[in-house]
């Protein structure tokens, strides 16, 4: 990626207007992503921490449940979606408080760009953790409950439901990150707001798993994708209210 | 802060029409209407059961405009607004659950059972208790505000659920009364509707709806109320 190339300086100076001083709005939302990606890679204190907990949690959830083949079957969607939703609101609150208590989040706030801009920057990085989580997730659950989520359906479904968690995971992280209490606060806030993304997206995993017919999960993934874009375009207009200052 | 005349007297005969209401309602209830075919008496809480989901529905659009408008026009009286609606529309669906625990224990067999409807019930009413955890949990009144707007739309997300959800599930066990069903199979405690029981029932929802906005009102004026206190008792210890 080229991303840290910085172009609009050069281009500002021949056109006086003042909306060309802006950055590309992609540009910004790349390289915001990007930076979220390079701090993971080189501190990795998010992304460890959840899989970590990823892993304990479906351990624990495979010694609590010792069901026999058909109830394994039907119970593994909810296993995955459950894990999912909990590692990835421990990686959100990290996300979003490292942000606040660095300063960072107000010195990207001074920067004179689209503020949903850096929304869909945080939101990035957040999906794509939260989405390593999910296919981790696979794999432990293919060994662990001895049901094969090797399909691509599936992964269809973790992508959208993990786009949807993250979308709304950083709305509400961001909010939360201002309170008192912020650590308890978010999965208080956070929980009753994704629910519709979590029950489309267990029922949509746990019918394929149980070899149902298409037309039992496909309208989940339809609900699923529209619930996404809703909280996509709920991100745009409202992250601006909750960070301006 | 002085209210006008009018507006006072406006209030009282509202309250005074929402008490006759209530009273009218609870006789329709009672002895207009008389016992279900197959339900028999228990049948009778489904009106309180309806009305109070109604109001409380009525009570959460408003708290959705309310944060709309408030970020909108950043006007504080907005916020009171949607305060007052979401702790009322609280209290409505806490009676709409109760009512319908009662009525679900001879009906289903149990007071409560994770069917859909129930289920998104449970979280609407959770997710209006976090909005107030998050006012409560931050200081800065400008941020609390904008926040709280903020949450208030996106907590009716689960309003919208709770809406759709009976009728895209085909397993839920919940009677669908206002509106088309996907299926009727398997649904637990439905009725024919005589004519009786529709006049009462649209009479009563008509009564919680009054009854809400009636309380809705005082509360906004309580909160003025509450507002101006601290005023006084900011100057008083200012010159103090």
């Amino acid at each position: 990626m080229s991303v840290t190339t910085t172009t609009p300086e050069t281009t500002s100076t021949t056109q006086p207007k003042k909306r060309r001083l802006r950055t590309p709005y992609f540009q910004v939302v790349a390289s915001l992503a990007w930076k979220d990606l390079r701090a993971e890679a080189r501190g990795r204190e998010m992304v460890n921490a959840m899989l970590l907990f990823s892993i304990m949690a479906v351990l624990i959830f495979s010694f609590a449940l010792e069901l026999d083949r058909q109830a394994q079957e039907a119970t593994v969607g909810g296993v995955l979606w459950v894990t999912i939703a909990f590692a990835g609101t421990l990686g959100l609150g990290r996300s979003l408080a490292a942000e606040k208590d660095k300063g960072s989040l107000d010195a990207l706030l001074l920067a004179p760009v689209e503020r949903s801009a850096l929304f869909y920057g945080k939101m990035i990085g957040n999906f794509l953790f939260t989405l390593a989580v999910g296919f981790l997730l696979v794999f432990l659950l293919t060994v662990l409950f001895n049901v094969n989520l090797f399909r691509p359906v599936l992964w269809l479904i973790i992508v959208l439901g993990c786009l949807g968690f993250a979308t709304t995971g950083t709305l509400v992280a961001s909010m939360s990150v201002h309170a008192r209490a912020r650590e308890m606060l978010l999965p208080i806030l956070l929980l009753p707001v994704i629910l519709p993304i979590i029950i489309s997206a267990t029922r949509a995993s746990t019918a394929l798993l149980t070899e149902l017919k298409t037309e039992d999960w496909l309208p989940w993934i339809q609900l699923l994708g529209v619930v996404d874009f809703v909280f996509l375009l709920a991100g745009f207009f409202l992250f601006d209210f909750i960070v301006e200052e | 802060m002085q209210y006008s005349e009018s507006r006072t007297r406006n209030l009282r005969w509202l309250t005074y029409a929402s008490i006759g209401l209530f009273i009218i309602s609870f006789w329709m209830i009672f002895s207009y209407v008389g016992p279900e075919r197959t339900q028999g008496e228990v049948q009778r809480i489904f009106y309180t059961h309806l009305g109070a989901f109604f109001a409380s529905f009525v009570l959460f659009v408003v708290a959705l405009i309310a944060g709309i408008q408030y970020l909108r026009t950043r006007h504080e009286k907005w916020d009171d607004l949607g305060l007052s609606a979401i702790e009322l529309g609280l209290i409505f669906s806490l009676i709409n659950i109760v009512t319908g625990a009662i009525w679900a224990r001879p009906i289903w067999n149990t007071w409560w059972t994770w069917d859909p409807r129930l289920t998104t019930v449970a979280i609407m009413w959770l997710a209006y208790a976090a909005y107030l955890m998050l006012r409560a949990g931050i200081e800065d009144p400008n941020r609390r505000r904008r926040f709280a707007a903020v949450y208030s739309i996106l907590a009716f997300s689960s309003v919208f659920l709770t809406i759709i959800i009976i009728r895209v599930r085909p397993d839920t066990i919940h009677p669908v009364v206002a509106g088309p069903t996907s299926t009727s199979e398997g649904i637990e405690g439905d009725f024919a509707m005589s004519d009786r029981i529709t006049t009462t029932l649209l009479f009563t929802i008509f009564t919680y709806v009054v009854i809400s906005i009636t309380l809705l009102w005082h509360r906004i004026r309580l909160e003025n109320r509450t507002k101006l206190i601290q005023a006084r008792k900011m100057k008083l210890l200012l010159n103090a």
